[in-house]
């Protein structure tokens, strides 16, 4: 484990609170409410790789994306919420099988627009906390003022990993190479963010007009660190059904749980909802980019 | 077999009928992908290192690997024989495997010996051992610190650096995981 630039888990305590305090001056300062969604759900979203921690004959939420968008398709146009998730076998450096994410929602807004509004929290958040933006985390030197580098999927798996998006998904290498070849080089000098990702590695997203391969979804990197992922949110209830359904027969052939549909959520699309975007950010991992720490242990008052 | 997320530091496992160690071990799973666990394994048998990553799916096959207690008993050329005291068999451990530890051996000393598959791979010596000094330049009177060395050999000709108060005859104690002078046990 690496100490340095880790003060004690008191004073760790103590900034975390200062930047949990930060996130919420900036979504308040913009108007947005804060809301509390339910932990433990009966239907946890269907992703091909996320297993949920299962609660008596419900499930703990691995994120709250369902229950918002039933939120933001009942009306509301800005809303964040900051809580616990849990993603079943997920313990490492970054990851801590509960953990907390910022999650939050605009109406009338696509990915595009919610990249500015995460410019501007990270900026405003660093700002808060170290009082600039300037800042080394494992060595990398990070400036948050630089212009941000966007680069989409095709072009980052054909610099960084001389191959081809397509063929890294056939051969079931696409997530080795992201690993390997592709996050390393990311978030260097000044953030990253990974965008238009294939149709296949976004469930909820919506594709783009003009490519209907590709999702609209991008991964925020700083310093090799995935901090956050954000779709234009797909509002095509027909659509949706038929990726769900592909994404729980993934699950069945591949052994894994495949989780009841949320039909709440579905009927909510069906009623309308409006064209919104959405992005997750974990919170754990922003405080260990901006005080140096290591490890996720580091940054939470108990480590599981 | 194991499978991947039984993988840790430490673990030892078997690819291609050789035991590797598992030195570094990360957890990784990018944005809503495949869980990987990304692995540095050091060959235990030839002492190379490489990375490997695993995936969820993956069987990992487990080393026949066994650790058992053996008395030292005699030199054979290049071959240090070890007995088992329960069951009298006898192992033959290389000087490779063995390197300087071959110089803190004596007889009926008791060690722990790794087997993979029935064969040596690894040794384990108490972590003292009492050699005499037989040769080191005149100790200086009065002089305790222990931050200043000189240079001190054993009778086989090992050498080590000791503190200054120490004698040609006195009894020193050696960390055998390290070569290193630990304490000096008796005066001559």
């Amino acid at each position: 484990m690496n100490t340095r630039n880790v003060p004690a888990k008191r004073d760790i305590l103590a900034v975390r609170s200062r930047l949990l305090r930060l996130i919420r001056r900036f979504f308040y300062e913009r108007n947005a409410i804060e809301v509390e969604t339910p932990v433990r759900v009966r239907a946890p979203a269907l992703e091909e790789y996320i297993d949920a921690e299962p609660s008596g004959d419900a499930y703990l939420r691995t994120s709250p994306e369902l229950h918002m968008k039933r939120l933001m398709a009942a009306g509301h146009g800005h809303i964040f919420q900051i809580g616990p998730c849990f993603r079943k076998g997920e313990s490492g450096r970054l990851h801590h099988p509960e953990f907390t994410m910022l999650e939050w929602y605009r109406a009338g807004a696509d990915y595009r627009d919610i990249l500015d509004e995460t410019r501007s929290l990270v900026r405003s958040v660093a700002r808060g906390l170290l009082g600039g933006c300037a800042f080394e985390y494992g060595g990398t030197p990070v400036d948050l003022d630089a212009d941000w580098q966007v680069i989409t999927v095709a072009d980052a798996f054909a610099e960084y990993a001389k191959a081809d998006v397509a063929s890294a998904l056939r051969s079931d290498r696409f997530h080795a190479l992201l690993v390997e070849k592709i996050e390393p080089r990311l978030g260097i000098g000044r953030p990253s963010v990974l965008i238009d990702y294939p149709i296949e590695l976004a469930a909820l997203a919506r594709s783009k007009p003009a490519h209907p391969t590709v999702a609209e979804r991008w991964e925020l990197y700083i310093a090799g660190v995935e901090l956050a992922n954000a779709f234009s949110e797909l509002t095509d209830a027909g659509e949706q059904r038929r990726r769900f359904a592909d994404c729980a027969a993934f699950r069945r052939k591949t052994g894994n749980a495949a989780y009841p549909l949320d039909e709440s959520f579905m009927q909510a699309l069906s009623d309308g909802m409006p064209n919104t975007a959405g992005c997750a950010l974990g919170v754990d991992r922003l405080m260990m980019v901006l005080t140096g720490a290591d490890d996720i242990g580091d940054v939470v008052a108990f480590r599981e | 077999m194991y499978n991947s997320s039984d993988l840790r530091k430490g673990l030892k496992i078997e690819i291609d009928g050789e035991p590797w160690e598992v030195t570094e071990f990360d957890f990784c799973k990018p944005g809503k992908g495949q869980a990987l666990y990304r692995c540095k394994l050091k060959n235990m048998l030839r002492g190379g290192t490489m990375d490997k990553t695993f995936r969820a799916n993956d069987r990992i096959d487990k080393p026949h690997l066994n650790q058992r207690d053996f008395m030292f008993s005699y030199v054979d050329g290049d071959n240090y024989v070890f007995n088992d005291n329960d069951t009298y068999e006898d192992v033959f451990v290389t000087k490779e495997i063995l390197g300087d530890q071959t110089y803190f051996l004596h007889d009926n000393m008791e060690c722990q010996i790794l087997l993979y598959n029935n064969k040596p791979i690894d040794i384990t010596l108490p972590i003292f051992v009492e050699k005499a000094i037989t040769r080191t330049e005149p100790g200086v009177r009065g002089d305790t610190a222990t931050n200043v060395t000189k240079a001190a050999a054993l009778d086989n000709g090992f050498e080590l650096q000791v503190p200054l108060f120490v004698n040609e005859g006195d009894v020193i104690k050696i960390d055998t995981r390290t070569g290193e002078y630990a304490e000096r046990a008796s005066k001559a």
